[in-house]
């Protein structure tokens, strides 16, 4: 087996013990279940838009909070149980290490996020257009993973819920420049401008392609920046935390 | 080929320099300990070997591996054993080997095989699917034995392995470094504990202020420090201790308990002198023991020496 795919089931390794330990905590119970709950919940409620209309909204928030919910928590719980030293002694490349932490952010968020995804059906949604909603989604659950990790480089705590909140930070203002709430089509200039630097922007106006049939950028440019956010993200993550490395482990 | 080469090794922190220059070789299939006091350098040292931290200066090589240029395959042929417990606590005994072993590519039968084997033999089979949030300190510390061994690998990195453990765990634990060094095995071990290099290392280095003091056997380096060899005697009665401390050939005569301990580079001298002593004082000799100087006594030594001399 060539060295790469072994690293890449080692990987999968390390995926598989995060999903043991860490979809449980408590954290990511509150920012990757009942908050994107109680979110959608505030969306619907008592507002006079039909169920269809707002499912678009839905899916790209479910997605973006879930997949997010994980990664930001694992690197600091690793660094004070001092588990990250276990995982670095190990012959583990660094960037798999973190490619395995993406991959189980990443199922949580796609276990979640398929949940709103599977109401479309009810909708009449063509099965064609289902087909290509369910990639966007694999894609952007990667893309928003990706980012989960990003948010955990900087700084190198050791506090999870820090890094929780620090995280927060940056998720929240993405959820309401991105076309959630409020379609791109409908923002002002300024507004467009902003949002096209979210990656959740391309994703929200994706699911109003292939649900409502209404959408602001053409659905290549939507897939290609999804793309783009999760390798830049990735990258980034791993850049970020090699550099943070030594101060976790001193 | 050594099983640990390491040239010039050096390593920095900010305005501190934790390792400096040291040089040392580990041979196959050896035990070698590695002593020092706290801040010594003794853990930066273990950190370069097994991976963890990049050194500033100098090389190090682990079965033929430079561990700063082929990480991934020095890191392949080590099982390491760290200072702070740290198995995944959330985990059962098995899944945390089980972990381990896949995270060093063992295929899954022999892993199978190779974890139950260690389980067994450390007693925690019985255990395997519990928690390891509620294993005792010593039996966390045997789980991170089977944790370092489940590779089976050519070099063991012990952190202080027996710290805070209990007399039996230490000693089980102490028994299969030994066992895991007759099949060839090379083992390097940090540890605060002089007995414990004096019972398992084949050669010991001394690390002070993060440069070696000296690297010998044991028997060398308490051989190299005859003069904290001491004579242990017990009088029938109080005697000056002053008047036995102006004989030339004592360096050093100090209570111990009900006994005079008299530190001496001459023995045989020092034992007449206190035949002498006693007929001369109207005292017998109930008791007299000649003790070579410990492990301790050497480490102190050096330690001492190293401060003292100019830097």
């Amino acid at each position: 087996m060539s060295q790469f795919a072994e690293q890449l089931k080692r990987s999968l390794a390390i995926a598989k013990k995060n999903i043991k330990i860490y979809y449980s905590k408590g954290p990511v119970i509150i920012f990757g279940l009942v908050f994107p709950l109680f979110l959608a919940l505030a969306y619907v409620i008592g507002r006079n838009i039909a169920l269809k209309e707002v499912l678009p909204g839905i899916i790209a928030m479910t997605t973006f909070f879930t997949a997010t919910s994980v990664g930001p928590s694992i690197v600091p719980w690793e660094t004070r149980s001092k588990t990250l030293e276990r995982l670095l002694c190990c012959p583990i490349a660094f960037w798999a290490i973190i490619l395995g932490d993406m991959l189980s952010s990443f199922l949580f968020g796609l276990v979640i996020s398929a949940i709103p995804l599977l109401l479309t059906l009810a909708f009449n949604v063509e099965l064609l257009n289902f087909a290509a909603l369910s990639l966007g989604l694999v894609i952007a659950n990667l893309c928003f993973s990706a980012l989960s990790v990003l948010l955990s480089a900087y700084p190198p705590t050791d506090i999870p819920a820090t890094s929780m909140m620090l995280s927060s930070l940056v998720k929240f203002p993405l959820v309401f420049i991105s076309g959630v709430f409020i379609p791109v089509e409908q923002l002002p200039e300024w507004g467009r401008i902003v949002a096209s630097f979210s990656p959740l922007t391309y994703f929200a106006d994706l699911t109003r392609q292939f649900t409502l049939k209404i959408g602001f950028y053409p659905i290549a440019i939507d897939f290609l920046m999804i793309l783009i956010f999760t390798v830049v993200f990735l990258f980034a993550a791993i850049k970020l935390h090699e550099r943070t490395l030594a101060k976790r482990i001193s | 080929m050594s099983a640990i080469e390491v040239q010039n090794l050096t390593k920095r922190y900010e305005d501190v320099t934790a390792v400096n220059h040291i040089n040392f070789e580990v041979k196959k299939g050896e035990i070698f300990g590695f002593l020092g006091p706290n801040g010594a350098g003794k853990t930066t040292t273990i950190r370069i070997l097994t991976g963890l931290l990049k050194p500033d200066e100098g090389k190090a090589f682990v079965v033929g591996y430079d561990v700063a240029k082929n990480p991934i395959e020095a890191k392949q042929c080590i099982g390491v054993v760290p200072e702070v417990s740290n198995a995944y606590i959330d985990l059962t005994a098995w899944e945390n080997l089980t972990l381990i072993g896949k995270l060093y590519g063992v295929p899954a039968q022999k892993l199978q095989e190779n974890a139950t084997k260690l389980l067994k033999e450390f007693g925690l089979y019985e255990v395997k699917d519990k928690l390891v949030r509620g294993f005792s300190k010593g039996m966390k510390q045997k789980l991170l034995l089977c944790m370092a061994l489940v590779n089976d690998p050519e070099v063991l990195f012990l952190d202080e392995p027996t710290s805070g453990l209990d007399v039996e765990s230490a000693r089980l634990l102490r028994e299969k470094i030994t066992q895991f060094n007759r099949d060839g095995k090379t083992v390097f071990l940090s540890t605060h504990n002089m007995e414990e290099a004096n019972q398992l290392c084949h050669r010991t280095a001394i690390i002070n202020h993060g440069k070696i003091a000296a690297i010998d056997t044991p028997e060398n380096l308490r051989a190299q420090s005859m003069e904290l060899q001491y004579i242990e005697v017990l009088f029938d009665r109080n005697v000056n201790i002053q008047e036995i401390s102006k004989h030339p050939s004592v360096s050093k005569a100090s209570p111990a308990g009900n006994k005079v301990r008299i530190y001496t580079a001459n023995p045989s001298d020092v034992i007449e002198f206190l035949a002498d002593f006693a007929k001369q004082n109207g005292t017998r000799i109930l008791s007299l023991n000649t003790m070579m100087p410990s492990l301790e006594d050497v480490f102190l030594k050096l330690i001492k020496e190293k401060e003292a001399s100019p830097k």
